[in-house]
Parts: structure tokens; sequence; C-alpha cells
């Protein structure tokens, strides 16, 4: 296993993305709310560039205690990562499809050190 | 000489009170300060402040919606105000907008062959997209004189000047002359390789009306396609549904299954047994439903169908079907009969629907681990090049490629 240098700390705004090549293997480093995330850039439907599309909180439906319909709602506290492809979506947590389980980002630990971030590839 | 006091339009810029100055004239004249006037119907155009209004939408997600898709004529609160890119979660559209292009060949033909190149496609067969829904337009007129207009410019500004590129162009369906003449006029044009159904149309494809069009493209070795697309505003089915993924699931696949049925039952296969169709973007799933339903129904009613001369299931399978959007979530098992049913090896055609959301990669069929190294082939331009007549034409970046590495290898 490597540590390769993704960038300075801050070099990556809030809500950013760099794709970084590490041998042959594209690595997205995604920052969000404060901490980076990196994710093989490649989506397990039909390959594409998984990191490179949108991130979307979760949607709800709102259901009242009589089970009609309210509205639909963000749950901000599960942002997903949306692919740019077909709109595959990710937990930003932990690369896990938010339709099926078995299916996952192929994740990288971050490490943050001396002001850089570092992935261990 | 005295200046005389006068306005020039072709540089004054629009001000309501000068508009209205008559208006102002006669509220004076007839000294409407003298009582009061109350106008219970005015207007304004709220949609100059939709980027206000959508603030105040209360619901987040319909809120975001409204930002993406706007107000206007294709907008939120349309008829086919659908939200295909699921509100800025596919961003290929807005993106490729801004894609810069050489001033020549032509945009579409440049923006064309790079996808075409990346997936590694030699040959594609070009549709329009909003036109899916001509069909759906009230005024006829209107679809015949857009119908060809894009046809005509389809064949002069792109189908002429690129070999890669075919299309089967648009049929303006309720206006059955239109059609007859629409392949005498572009039938043999360079780059025409069949005409298209667009299914959403309230005609019924057996209709005597089209019966020598069918014939003019069957006499000239033509293929007929029928391309499904939805509908949502305006019809009574589709308006039961409330979210765009309902309408697209079942729109493309109803109306050709509604068309397939339609000509089977009316024995086309028997009246035009040299006309070859083509049934795209339905997906697969559709065609060993409609087999077994139409087969069962036949065991029984075949007094009301007797040109039918074999089961219908016989007769599909000597169509041809498109791939996209090929329904492949954990269900090998049905995908692999689902072949076997519509002898997917020579008659199923390899479609990606590039650039649209469904889109599906040549990979969907190249790794598909039930089919031999023929098969795949055949699926992914093999047949394409039977069912469509296609002459040899192959991509040059593939040729530089290959070139390689028969160099290499030498």
């Amino acid at each position: 296993m490597s540590e390769v240098l993704v960038c300075k700390d801050g070099e990556i705004v809030e809500g950013g993305v760099r794709v970084i090549t590490a041998g042959e293997v594209e690595i997205g480093v995604i920052r969000h709310g404060g901490k980076y995330y990196a994710y093989r850039n490649h989506c397990p439907h039909q390959g594409g560039p998984v990191c490179e599309g949108v991130r979307m909180p979760a949607v709800l439906d709102i259901i009242a205690p009589d089970r009609t319909f309210l509205q639909q709602d963000y749950d901000k506290n599960d942002m997903h990562i949306v692919c740019p492809w077909h709109a595959y979506e990710f937990h930003l947590e932990d690369g896990v499809n938010v339709c099926d389980k078995r299916i996952r980002l192929q994740k990288f630990n971050v490490v943050e050190k001396n002001g850089a971030v570092y992935v261990n590839v | 000489m005295d200046t005389v006091n006068y306005r020039d339009l072709a540089v004054e810029s629009f001000d309501t009170k000068t508009l209205l100055s008559h208006a102002a004239q006669q509220a004076a004249q007839r000294r409407y300060e003298d009582f009061l006037i109350v106008d219970v119907d005015a207007h304004h155009y709220e949609t100059d402040s939709f980027a206000e209004i959508i603030g105040y939408i209360e619901d987040p997600i319909m809120r975001e919606q409204a930002q993406y898709q706007g107000f206007g004529r294709t907008g939120i609160a349309s008829g086919p105000g659908s939200y295909q890119n699921l509100a800025g979660r596919v961003g290929r559209y807005p993106g490729v907008q801004k894609e810069k292009t050489p001033p020549t060949p032509h945009r579409d033909i440049t923006l064309t062959k790079r996808w075409m190149d990346a997936m590694g496609i030699d040959i594609a067969c070009m549709f329009p997209t909003p036109m899916l829904q001509l069909g759906t337009c009230p005024r006829i007129d209107v679809e015949t004189a857009l119908a060809r207009a894009y046809n005509r410019w389809l064949v002069e500004n792109v189908l002429a000047h690129e070999p890669r590129l075919h299309s089967t162009l648009y049929l303006p369906m309720r206006d059955p002359e239109a059609c007859y003449k629409m392949v005498q006029d572009f039938g043999d044009k360079k780059g025409v390789i069949g005409f298209t159904v667009v299914s959403p149309v309230k005609t019924g494809v057996y209709d005597n009306v089209y019966a020598k069009t069918w014939r003019a493209i069957e006499e000239r070795n033509l293929t007929l396609v029928f391309h499904g697309a939805y509908t949502w505003g305006g019809d009574q089915q589709a308006e039961l549904c409330n979210r765009f993924m309902a309408v697209h699931a079942l729109g493309f696949t109803w109306f050709n299954i509604l068309h397939m049925t339609n000509w089977l039952c009316n024995g086309m296969p028997e009246r035009f047994p040299n006309l070859r169709t083509v049934w795209i973007e339905s997906g697969l799933a559709w065609i060993p439903f409609l087999m077994q339903r139409l087969d069962n129904e036949w065991m029984m009613r075949s007094s009301e169908v007797p040109l039918l001369k074999k089961k219908p299931s016989d007769y599909m399978r000597e169509m041809y079907y498109s791939t996209q959007p090929m329904e492949m979530v954990n269900n090998r098992e049905a995908l692999e009969l689902t072949f076997k049913m519509i002898n997917a090896e020579t008659q199923l055609l390899y479609s990606s629907d590039y650039p649209h959301w469904d889109m599906d990669l040549p990979s969907t069929i190249y790794d598909l681990p039930f089919l031999s190294e023929q098969a795949k082939r055949n699926i992914l331009g093999g047949n394409a090049k039977r069912a469509f007549n296609l002459g040899p034409v192959v991509s040059e970046v593939k040729s530089r490629r290959l070139a390689e590495r028969n160099n290499a290898n030498a």
C-alpha cells in the first residue's frame, strides 16, 4: 500500500472534487462538510465516472400518521454521490448503493497530516 | 424649416405609457376622474418573476425541480413537463450545450462522432428527442410541416455529409398522404435507411390509409421502425401517474405493445411479408409477456385474425428489437430466457440511446456471460447491418487502432 499525495489542505473547496490517478486507478477525492472521502472513480453499474457527478441529499417521502402523503423533503444528514451517467446513487459516508447494499464503491482511506491530504492506495 | 415633433420607432425602447398614450387621452377626454373604475380581469406575466416565485415553493424537492426545469413551455407545469434529468442529477444535457465544436462539419456531426468514438460505435441511426412527442401536438399541419422540415434538414445537413450517420425518418402519422410523400421524396436519399412511427400516436397502424406507405417502404427495401416514447399531459391513462418514473416505465413500453398487437391482429406481417420491422426503446421484458399473452388468445380466437398462419410469437421472432434500456438488475436467468425467446442471436440490435439518461454502453451486451462471441458480434453490429442493409463503414478511430495493432504484430 502506498500513500499518494492528493493536495494541500484547503486546495479542494468545500463541495469540490479532485480526481487523481494512482497507477491505473482513478480516485475521486470529495470534500464535504469539512471531511474528505475517497472512492474509485468507477461506477459498478456501467463503469461511469461516479465521483464526477453531483452530490445530493437523500430524498424522503413524508407520510403523515394517518398514512397520507404530505410532501418530499431532503435528509441532509445522508448525502449521496450521484453517478453522472445514469444517476445511480451511493451513500457518501460509506459508498454503499442506496438501492442494493451488495453494490458499493471501492473506498480508500484518507489521511490528513502536516497540512496535506493523502489517500492510501 | 421648423423641426417637427417626432418619435423614431426604430430606436425607441418599448414603454407602456407610450403604447397606451391614446388610452390616457380617452381617460382625460371622458373625465374618468369623476368616477370609480374597477378592472376585474387584469393580467401580468408571472413567468417574469418565476425565479422569485419558486423560492416560495414549500416542498424542497419540488422547488428544485422547478428551478431546474423552469416554467415555460416545457416547464414543470406543462403537459410534457417531465424531469428526465432528475433535477440536475444527470448533467450532460446542459453541459453539452456549452461544449465547443469547430465551425465545420455541422455541430451535430462533430458531437455525435465524439460519443460514438468514445464508445467504439461505427455507425449510428439518429433519432430526434422532443419530436418524439410531436404526434400529440393538436395541430396536425404543424406536425406535418415540422416533420418535413426536420427530415429535409437532417438529410441535407447531416446524412449527406457523414457516412457513419443514418436515420429512419419521421412519419407524421396523422397525415397519411404526407407519410407517403415522405417516403417518395426522401426514401432514396443518402443515409436514409427506413422510416419511423413515433409510437405515441392515436392512429391504428393497420389502417388502410397507410397501406401504400408500408408498400413504398417495402418496395424500396427499407425498414419500418416503431420508436417508443411517452406522453403525459393530455393522455388519460398517463395522467394517472404522478412520478416521471411511472410515466417513462409504462409509456415507452405501452405504445409499442399497442402497435405490435394491432400489427399482428391485422395480419400485417402476411400482407407485407418483406417489410422488416424494428421495435425500438422499449427494453426487452415486454416481448416475452406479449408473446405469451397473444399466443394464448390466438389459440382460442384464431377465427378473428384469419390472416395469421402461425402463432403471434412466431411472427414476433422474425422481427427485430433494440436492446436499450435493457432490464438487467439481478435477473440473469430471465434475461437469458428472453434472449432465447426472441432469437436474440439474429434479431436483437444493440442501441445506446445516448445521450439520454438511461443509455446503455456496448459493454451491456459484450459482458453478458451467456452469449457466444459470435452472438455478441451479431447483436452489437451484424444484425443491424442485415436489418438496415448497411454498407461496410467503420470508424476512423477503430481503423487506426486496428492498423496499429496489425503493425505491432507484423
